[in-house]
């Protein structure tokens, strides 16, 4: 790139990797890397007419519950489209109750348009809704709607905290700490941040359940070299899959108090628990009913969103999170912060309103509501099953039980001589098996390494989301696949 | 140990405290009772590193509420928290915008108020202030929402073809399945060939449009980018003062050096290379310049830049290797005679291969602005031109972590970038709607400078494009002498004397950045016509009376 006579010297570009922002270039987020990226081109050699052994790409390394075919909860999109073009209230096609949620939603926008710019902090009479829901399903532990902050996806919200929350330099740096396995915007966000990322690992032989002993161990290693200051947990786990008990959310609670942690409880898959004898509890109930001696002391922040659950809405990035017993000078500055966003999307906060609000018994609407719900949930409830039966039959794949959530997190075991070729090539073991996969399959997985995992273990991440019949076909194809591969490399 | 130094940090809040608490009870304190104060924090400190343990976290240990003290020290607090986060600030969502809630619940309750509404003249939102939406956008979104409308005989074909092409290109042909984190592909390829059509026929490549959440998304992710370095060689980036507050905002919060330039109020807010040149030459002696960011049309300031400036600009950044970051959201809003938009891109590429291939550039446009008005979809899009490829690796890495933009917000942009074609049914009224509202708002702009030019001490450039009047206000000192014994900065004063006699709630300069010494506010010109009148002459009367009352 000289100029035309030659004598200038090269100019290099402003923005290089090398000049760039270093902790950007550790980011890392496998739920949409390097196995994501060649599904895509895979796709696009498919559309061209390249000849594979397959037909299609299947892709289940994201909870993406429309994609894959789930469809929309229809009172949830009629109430969007009355929100978008209010000149359908006047149509007759649209059941009452629809049309009574658009019009409050639309009261209480700037000049009635879903177009308008909200407060920062998100519009009033959805946060009001969001605290009585919160207070209903959490069997009347008040809740105030000063402290619900609407976001954009739950991302955004955990995002936002953990900014708040990094300080300090060196010995003093914060530290945070989360599961391995791990959902990977917590890493990419810890590094983004220039934060220091504490690992607790799950128990695998004890269907991924959380040990207090195994906090303490990581906690106490991490004091070595950083100051401790937050605790994450995903409860129902991604990409894990269990749901904790009572007794062990009472220990994190007790521990976070012990530890002087501030608490962050991700739980977006709220709704998504199959298994018999499990519940989910949240950890502002739990907390509250430990006593005051717990709930008027320890910092929570926990967090929803409109994309999981049966709602599946992840385009309309909507969520909220609620923090509790928040310092309120820090909670100035929290609203100072998300202000310079202007604000979440209004269609995302129009959604989240109707997923707290939603059809009562009495309204039109209210039959198709349950009916739409009860059938996603029950549908992911078999799939979860089916999913673990069919893994499990597999040899060299073991698989916990799907109690919640949207995925399977099955341990493979690989031959030596893949791990071998894998890191000739430079690859993790399991990205080399999922990358081998999904060229001869076409099915698209994301490998443990992205998420963490114990040392010289191998995982898959897959949800349970394809259709039934999809589903079983892909699990039969894994199931040859893998059986191939040892055989190959054995 | 860290715990020994734990301890430490926290005697050293605890005096604080106390220090602080004292001068609550006493007010300031003289030297001998500063004495005093020391010499017991001394004896604390002295006893508290020889009292054994078990003592001293009765002292200040975690539980202290058994024995009846209320408080364990929060995990985050003012002292803990990031410090980058408390040195943000956003004026236009500020302290005036907070008291002009409360005053609106005040009215609400019925409390007597020598006004009737609070007028929100703070920020760029059309639709809060009555601006109507474009019908043809909310219909095609309103079928992208509920596709079972396809089937419904009213509306228009070209509204339902592009609602069915939006969905052919969302997963399982819902808006509520992710999209790529880039954006939806289909949308990147419309917005290329709208700039295409906007920049003469210069070439678009898809692949670099990221679609955004709204424009300030975009514009933080590349600042992001660029931050790095520490003390000398950390990032400076070059602003315009008056700036909107984004830039201020995002700069603090990365830790990055803001580097100001002014903007010639007495040439129309315009931009003079050599006031850049002296900008960069200063800044070079404390960071490393690297970027330099325009907004054309200006907020807060209003002014269109010539062709002429705009290549003085482009040839500076070549010259000092500065990445050019240019925020055109006002694309459309040009209302002054003779002004007219160019973009950075156009003029780039027609000054040449030396500079088209050299010159990074990332332009950021949204649904926010212009005669769409749509800010609560929060769609928008960037281009980069010469990023590098391995950089462009990293940016799209970033933006996954993120999953995606809002899809609503992404298929708004689409129909915004490919609107109503003359032989289609929606043509005529999506045109004279668009129409009405760029002519009112060039209206607006025209008369808002005709009626602030009239009163004696506002003194207002015109308004050439963007949404927003940035006026000088002349203050009395009496007036300036009490905002100080306030700690309050003279033009907050004023808006909030304003705010709280007349209900109209403008923005400070200050929070925008002017020349020392001078003072502004910023108002927009979106309140219908009739109301802007009033609020115009409210403005004028309360000035009058303001001096009148300060001199």
């Amino acid at each position: 790139m000289m100029s035309e006579n030659g004598a200038l010297p090269l100019r290099g570009k402003v923005l290089t990797v090398d000049t760039m922002n270093a902790n950007v270039k550790k980011v890392d987020y496998a739920v949409r890397g390097p196995i994501v990226q060649r599904a895509v081109q895979i796709e696009k050699e498919l559309k061209e007419g390249v000849k594979k052994p397959f037909e299609e790409v299947i892709k289940a390394n994201i909870g993406d519950a429309h994609a894959m075919g789930q469809r929309p909860i229809t009172f949830f999109r009629q109430v969007m489209a009355l929100c978008t073009y209010p000149q359908l209230l006047d149509d007759n096609k649209f059941p009452e109750d629809a049309k009574n949620r658009a019009r409050r939603i639309l009261q209480s926008c700037g000049g009635n348009s879903i177009g308008a710019y909200t407060t920062s902090q998100g519009i009033d009479c959805v946060r009001h809704d969001v605290a009585n829901y919160i207070q209903r399903r959490d069997g009347g532990i008040p809740s105030d709607p000063d402290n619900i902050y609407l976001t954009t996806g739950a991302s955004d919200g955990i995002v936002t905290i953990l900014k708040l929350l990094t300080a300090g330099e060196g010995r003093t740096r914060t530290g945070v700490m989360i599961s391995i396995p791990q959902y990977p915007l917590y890493s990419a966000s810890i590094a983004e941040l220039g934060a220091v990322q504490i690992n607790y690992y799950l128990n695998e032989e004890k269907c991924w359940s959380l040990d207090i002993s195994e906090l303490q161990r990581s906690l106490q290693a991490a004091r070595e070299h950083c100051d401790p200051r937050v605790l994450c947990i995903i409860n129902p786990g991604n990409p894990t899959g269990q749901v904790q008990s009572r007794q062990c959310i009472e220990d994190v609670i007790r521990f976070a108090v012990k530890e002087n942690l501030f608490l962050m409880a991700d739980e977006v898959y709220q709704d998504n628990v199959y298994a018999e004898g499990c519940e989910f509890h949240s950890f502002k109930k739990v907390l509250f009913e430990m006593g005051p001696e717990y709930s008027s002391k320890v910092e929570l922040a926990s967090f929803h969103s409109t994309s999981k659950c049966y709602m599946g809405e992840c385009g309309f990035r909507g969520g909220y999170m609620e923090v509790i017993n928040m310092d309120p000078e820090v909670k100035a500055q929290l609203t100072k912060l998300v202000s310079v966003r202007l604000c979440p999307p209004a269609p995302g906060q129009a959604l989240m309103d109707l997923v707290v609000n939603s059809p009562q018994p009495g309204e039109p609407s209210y039959q198709t509501f349950i009916k739409e719900r009860t059938d996603v949930l029950s549908a992911l409830a078999e799939k979860a099953k089916l999913t673990e039966e069919i893994l499990n039959t597999v040899p060299g794949i073991s698989c916990n039980p799907v109690q919640g959530a949207m995925y399977s997190f099955p341990r493979i075991t690989l031959p030596e001589r893949a791990i071998n070729e894998a890191k000739a090539k430079g690859q993790a073991p399991d990205m080399f098996y999922c990358m081998k996969l999904l060229e001869e399959t076409g099915i698209c997985l994301v490998p443990g390494s992205g998420f963490g995992q114990r040392e010289g273990t191998y995982h898959f991440r897959m949800t349970i989301l394809p259709p039934t019949d999809k589903l079983k076909i892909m699990l039969n194809k894994l199931k040859e696949f893998h059986q191939k591969f040892t055989q190959q490399y054995s | 140990m860290s715990c020994s130094h734990n301890k430490k940090m926290d005697l050293k809040k605890k005096k604080k405290k106390l220090y602080w608490a004292h001068i609550w009870m006493h007010g300031t304190p003289s030297i001998c009772q500063l004495r005093l104060i020391l010499y017991i924090l001394h004896v604390c400190s002295v006893i508290s590193r020889f009292t054994p343990e078990i003592l001293r976290k009765g002292i200040h240990g975690d539980t202290m509420t058994e024995n009846g003290c209320e408080y364990r020290e929060r995990v985050l607090t003012m002292d803990t928290m990031n410090p980058n986060v408390k040195r943000v600030e956003y004026a236009v969502r500020g302290p005036i915008v907070q008291r002009a809630v409360q005053i609106e619940r005040e009215l609400k309750m019925g409390i007597k108020k020598p006004f009737t509404e609070v007028i929100r003249a703070n920020i760029g939102d059309c639709h809060a202030m009555g601006q109507k939406p474009i019908t043809f956008f909310r219909q095609v979104l309103a079928l992208c929402s509920y596709p079972d409308l396809l089937e419904d005989g009213k509306f228009p074909e070209d509204a339902k073809s592009r609602a069915r092409r939006i969905l052919q290109a969302c997963g399982g042909g819902s808006l509520g399945a992710y999209s790529t984190s880039q954006g939806i592909e289909m949308i990147r390829q419309d917005i290329a060939r709208y700039i295409e059509r906007r920049d003469g026929g210069i070439t678009c490549d898809p692949d670099n449009i990221y679609l955004s959440t709204g424009a300030s998304d975009a514009i933080v992710t590349m600042l992001k980018l660029l931050v790095s370095g520490e003390g000398m060689s950390r990032t400076g980036v070059m602003i315009s003062i008056p700036q909107y507050p984004l830039y201020s905002a995002t700069l603090a919060e990365l830790g990055a050096v803001q580097i100001s330039y002014y903007l010639d109020e007495d040439n129309c807010w315009s931009l003079d290379i050599s006031e850049l040149r002296r900008a960069l030459q200063e800044a070079k002696k404390h960071c490393s310049p690297r970027a330099l960011c325009i907004i054309n049309p200006g907020n807060p300031t209003g002014q269109v830049q010539s062709r002429q400036c705009i290549e003085g600009v482009i040839r500076f950044a070549a010259a000092e290797k500065l990445f050019l970051m240019a925020d055109e959201v006002y694309q459309d809003n040009v209302y002054a005679d003779g002004c007219k938009f160019h973009s950075f891109k156009k003029v780039l590429f027609e000054m040449g291969l030396e500079y088209s291939e050299k010159v990074e550039l990332a332009s950021f446009h949204s649904t926010s602005k212009c005669y769409m008005g749509e800010c609560g979809f929060r769609g928008g899009y960037m281009e980069v031109v010469n990023l590098d490829p391995e950089v462009k690796v990293q940016l799209t890495k970033l933006v996954s972590v993120r999953l995606c933009p809002p899809v609503p917000g992404q298929a708004l942009l689409d129909v915004v970038v490919n609107p109503p074609q003359p032989d289609e049914p929606s043509y005529d009224t999506f045109i004279k709607e668009r129409t009405d509202t760029l002519a009112t708002l060039a209206e607006k702009a025209n008369m808002t400078q005709e009626i602030l030019n009239q009163v004696p001490g506002i003194k207002c450039n015109p308004v050439q494009g963007a949404m927003y009047t940035f006026p000088r206000i002349h203050l009395p000192p009496k007036a300036i002498l009490e905002a100080k014994e306030k700690e309050q900065t003279p033009d907050m004063f004023y808006c909030m004397k304003l705010l709280e006699e007349t209900g109209i709630c403008l923005v400070p300069g200050s929070g925008f950045g002017q020349r020392d010494g001078t003072y502004h506010f910023r108002m927009t010109i979106l309140p219908p016509k009739e109301k802007l009148k009033i609020v115009l002459a409210k403005i004028k009367e309360f000035h009058q009376h303001f001096m009148a009352q300060y001199s």
